[in-house]
């Protein structure tokens, strides 16, 4: 059912843990449709210096989280708001049709810690 | 690695004893039963055997009330359906549960697209049926009460003698559908007060396509196949000779061997129920703890998902299921946990070991050493386990 990418990335998540002084945190999902990530990201000179996550989910959910933190570390917080649902899904060989949507969430996880960067910048 | 199969609910080897029997009636006695000559003589006769050793093992009567069909959802529309329009002079209400399995629920749903009204009665926090309610639900326009013998899923297995007496108090007819059952715990149709009861040949180490209807002698239920007037016209088409003959062979076996496998697998299913609630913090048992399939034990652990658990306990080499909405095609978890009372994040992190009579004292050990490592592994990286679990 899952690619190989699909099930390294579960069985070895790639940036797993909070970061506890982060930049910015993003939560989407929810535990009653049984998906729900969290994405930390530290950032210095406009560029994502670490990212971080945590996800309680399927192997899916797992795996797209690790991914998304692969795709965004060291990448501008411009290039990072980039970053598609589609472009973790392709990065893991291709998720299971009915994954696409349910678990697909890390990319606007990565988002909305960016956003959430943005808001905490602005008050500053 | 070690290999574990505990997923028996989902699929299950055939019997060596009951492939050997299918290998000879489709190489060799290949006759059709309508057939005059010897080869069909020959096949009438071993279907009969079959019907004989099907009606033994869930109490039948005589072995005409046993009916084959292609398994238990088909068998499940033939009684709820033939009771249904062949009654609905009398009536046009079915009481059912809130548990079911999913034929039983869509061919209700069909049902009231055509006029039926149907009661599902819900089941307690650890799957039981209250009869008492059920009792309440009944009106006069009531023409059928079903009511599964266990459920697959949560292993819990219902109060049916009691059931069965309120149905006929009313003169309903009473339709059960013991496929997770038979095979598996003694079932007595006639004495249980059983008016109609599917039951499925897989689930008894039988060839899959298998099943059969025990249809009491009097029962009014109307064909859904129409064909040749095979099984007393009540299943139309040619008889599947090696299927049946599979069949009644598992059901010879599963008779002969009932209590003792039982026995052996209510102690793996308790030596797993226990070793996990002793090792793992926040896991809990779904369903009844004693009212239960010998061979289910549905477990939940807090904070993580189960199609996770899935997969991390198939990378060590246990096959398990889990009541997960990722893991089924409607993606909601399960409709059974949520009957009782489940949340959906709750339902979300069960797991359904189902034991089969290869299994050994060893497997369960080797589950029982591997999956604390499985869950510790998800709860690190869920975001809802408290931190001081993790320490």
């Amino acid at each position: 059912m899952y690619t190989e990418r699909v099930m390294d990335h579960f069985m070895n998540p790639r940036n797993m843990g909070e970061i506890p002084d982060a930049d910015g945190v993003g939560t989407v999902g929810n535990p009653v449709c049984g998906d729900l990530m969290t994405v930390y990201i530290k950032v210095k000179d406009n560029r994502l210096k670490d990212v971080k996550f945590k996800t309680f989910g399927c192997g899916a959910a797992i795996a797209t989280s690790s991914m998304i933190t692969e795709l965004a570390k060291g990448k501008t917080l411009e290039e990072g708001l980039k970053i598609t649902r589609v472009d973790v899904a392709d990065n893991l060989g291709g998720l299971p049709p009915v994954k696409m949507h349910c678990s697909n969430l890390a990319a606007d996880a990565l988002h909305s810690a960016i956003e959430d960067f943005k808001k905490k910048e602005l008050k500053k | 690695m070690r290999r574990v199969y505990m997923d028996h609910a989902a699929g299950m080897p055939i019997d060596p004893r009951v492939f050997e029997v299918m290998k000879l009636y489709s190489l060799k006695s290949y006759g059709n039963p309508s057939s005059s000559h010897s080869f069909g003589v020959s096949a009438k006769s071993v279907l009969s055997e079959s019907r004989e050793r099907v009606a033994s093992l869930i109490g039948a009567e005589k072995p005409t009330e046993v009916i084959f069909t292609s398994g238990g959802t088909e068998s499940n529309n033939l009684a709820i359906k033939g009771v249904a329009y062949r009654n609905k002079d009398k009536g046009n209400h079915i009481i059912t549960t809130a548990i079911e399995h999913i034929s039983i629920i869509n061919i209700c749903k069909h049902l009231q697209k055509q006029g039926f009204q149907v009661s599902r009665i819900p089941v307690d926090n650890q799957g039981l049926v209250d009869p008492k309610k059920l009792k309440d639900e009944i009106t006069d326009k009531t023409i059928l009460i079903s009511v599964m013998y266990a459920n697959g899923e949560i292993g819990t297995t219902q109060p049916i003698r009691e059931i069965g007496k309120i149905a006929h108090e009313s003169q309903i007819n009473f339709h059960v559908d013991a496929v997770a059952a038979a095979g598996k715990v003694p079932i007595n149709a006639e004495e249980e007060n059983i008016d109609l009861l599917s039951i499925s040949s897989n689930d008894m180490y039988g060839p899959k396509g298998m099943g059969a209807l025990y249809i009491k002698k009097g029962t009014r239920v109307q064909p859904v196949v129409q064909g040749g007037g095979q099984e007393r016209g009540l299943r139309s088409g040619t008889e599947n000779i090696p299927g049946i003959v599979g069949m009644g062979k598992a059901a010879e076996i599963a008779q002969e061997e009932m209590e003792a496998e039982g026995k052996h697998l209510t102690k793996l299913r308790d030596t797993l129920i226990q070793g996990v609630l002793d090792t793992i913090g926040s896991s809990h048992l779904n369903g009844h703890p004693t009212n239960r399939l010998p061979n289910n034990a549905n477990l939940r652990f807090s904070y993580i998902e189960g199609e996770s658990l899935i997969l991390g306990l198939d990378m060590v080499g246990v096959q398990v299921s889990s009541g997960s909405a990722c893991t089924s095609k409607t993606l909601e978890p399960s409709h059974v946990l949520l009957a009782m009372g489940l949340a959906h994040e709750e339902a979300h992190g069960s797991l359904v070991f189902t034991m089969g009579k290869q299994n050994s004292e060893e497997d369960v050990e080797y589950v029982l050493e591997v999956l604390p490592g499985v869950v510790k592994r998800l709860r690190e990286i869920s975001p809802l386990t408290p931190k001081e679990m993790l320490r």
